[in-house]
């Protein structure tokens, strides 16, 4: 470490840490009032505009929205995706509410009904007859993802839900079940 | 005893009436363009794009613009006195257009000069002339009947006073070494080397003077966006705010072409000489570059730092420079 700090009964060697950081010095201009505030006014003028030429030369760092977006990291929770067996094609969701009970919006409705055996909707007792989530009340916090016991419910990716009718944001079942549109980009590894 | 300046140059009227429509539609040809290249320059100095959706690149953003204004309704306050209401955005106008008639754009080719008009006051005339604007600000300020206007006004008049003097005086070391007012008679005289080298001082005190003309940022008391809602434009609405827009970007290249003709060497340069309009042009156009560099890079300054600048520093330095001129110019 510099000599600066001998004087003050700092030691460096009580900071190990210190040995891997590198410490810049701040720079100080003469202080205002008289020839040398004005000298500093016309040199903090300089460095500004040599600041902001040095942003011209970086260029936009604009992401241009609708037509470009955001990658989203893996676990960033959008949308809900209701899931289903890739073997069997049944649901997942066998309606036990837990992800009602556990909403804290109290945005899902879930009516469960018996499963008929010879046309099963599910692969446990019951199913879910009606699985709504009214995403105009939705905090995205995950919740009913964690108290799922089947991972039936996942949350996406999807952001772009805006509509003009809050009917429209009461998604159903089969909203839910349908594949996504894959809207959102996703963060590559390293990103 | 020296003329003040050799004006015997007499051209035909069609000439002049042809001249000034030129410089007309070139000027304001470039005036629309100036706003989007400095919306989209100070977008580039704070990492956006600017406009770009209005065309391609977004260059038909000012037909956009202009679009907007003409269609607005041309909103007039109760209690603002409407004649001088509607005279407010007209003189700056006219101020404007008449100061980019000695702007000189080459020297006298086949007969015809390449300026509006070389006039014998020269320099007196800008300052004459750019001097009309602040009447337009005043007025249409105080006709308003607006407080934020009245104080955008005042603070107009307030920062005319302090620094046009500064500003006459950094023209007259070089008016003393072109031994005349005339802006032509100044591009000529700057054949060997511009005046920017000799009178390096005089530039930055013009130029510093120039934003404050324009009113523009770190100047920029009189519009305030931020405290005095644009000043004395407050109450204007439609293409009346339009021409005072128009009148800024009017005097910046007015007063550009001041310095360029003053300082920079005018229409000098090389290749032949039908190239002189253009080699001015650029000159204009890159000095206008600056006041877009540092509208994106300075906050405006308070009332009194301006008042301190323009009487402390700038009139002080003004007046050094002009008396070390005058010793040099008569010692060589």
């Amino acid at each position: 470490m510099s000599a600066k700090n001998e004087g003050n009964g700092f030691d460096p060697k009580s900071a190990p840490y210190l040995d891997s950081i590198e410490v810049i010095a701040v720079q100080r201009g003469p202080e205002p009032g008289g020839m040398g505030g004005a000298y500093r006014a016309f040199g903090e003028t300089l460095r500004g505009l040599k600041t902001t030429m040095a942003r011209l030369i970086e260029g936009p760092m604009t992401i241009e929205y609708p037509e470009e977006k955001t990658p989203v990291y893996p676990r960033f929770r959008g949308r809900h995706k209701l899931h289903k067996f890739e073997d069997t094609g049944l649901e997942k969701c066998v309606g036990c509410s837990l992800c009602a009970a556990a909403c804290p919006a109290d945005c899902i409705r879930v009516v469960a009904a018996e499963n008929i055996p010879g046309d099963r909707v599910s692969a446990g007792e019951r199913y879910a007859a009606v699985y709504e989530i009214n995403l105009s009340r939705c905090i995205f916090c995950g919740y009913c993802e964690i108290a799922c016991p089947f991972d039936a419910i996942t949350m996406g990716h999807d952001y772009e839900m805006a509509d003009y009718d809050r009917q429209n944001l009461i998604f159903t079942k089969e909203m839910l079940l349908a594949e996504s549109i894959e809207r959102t980009p996703l963060k590559s590894e390293g990103e | 005893m020296l003329p003040i300046a050799d004006t015997t140059f007499v051209e035909a009227t069609w000439i002049m009436v042809v001249k000034s429509l030129v410089i007309f539609a070139v000027i304001f040809g470039i005036l629309p363009v100036l706003t989007v290249v400095e919306r989209k320059l100070i977008g580039r100095f704070q990492h956006r794009y600017g406009p770009n959706r209005v065309g391609p690149f977004g260059i038909l953003q000012p037909l956009a613009d202009v679009g907007k204004l003409i269609s607005k309704e041309s909103f007039r306050p109760a209690n603002a006195v409407s004649t001088l209401f509607i005279l407010g955005p007209l003189l700056p106008v006219l101020s404007g257009v008449l100061a980019l008639a000695i702007i000189p754009w080459g020297d006298v080719q086949d007969g015809v000069g390449l300026y509006g008009i070389d006039v014998p006051i020269g320099i007196l005339y800008f300052f004459a002339v750019g001097s009309i604007a602040f009447y337009g600000l005043v007025l249409g300020g105080w006709a308003s009947g607006s407080k934020y206007s009245l104080l955008g006004a005042m603070r107009s008049a307030a920062q005319l006073i302090s620094y046009e003097v500064s500003m006459g005086l950094a023209l007259l070391g070089v008016i003393m070494m072109a031994g005349s007012l005339s802006l032509v008679d100044a591009v000529h005289a700057q054949g060997d080397v511009w005046f920017i080298v000799p009178q390096f001082v005089g530039f930055l005190i013009f130029m510093l003077a120039g934003f404050a003309e324009t009113n523009r940022t770190p100047f920029d008391m009189p519009e305030a966006d931020a405290e005095l809602v644009q000043g004395f434009m407050t109450e204007y609405g439609g293409m009346r705010f339009g021409s005072f827009l128009l009148v800024e970007y009017m005097e910046i290249l007015v007063v550009s072409g001041i310095a360029a003709a003053m300082f920079l060497g005018g229409w000098m340069g090389p290749g032949p000489s039908f190239l002189d309009p253009i080699w001015m042009l650029a000159k204009m156009l890159g000095l206008v570059l600056v006041f877009i560099w540092v509208r994106a890079t300075l906050p405006r300054l308070r009332y009194d730092q301006l008042m301190t600048l323009g009487w402390k520093v700038l009139l002080p330095l003004a007046t050094l420079n002009v008396l070390v001129t005058a010793i040099l110019v008569v010692v060589t």
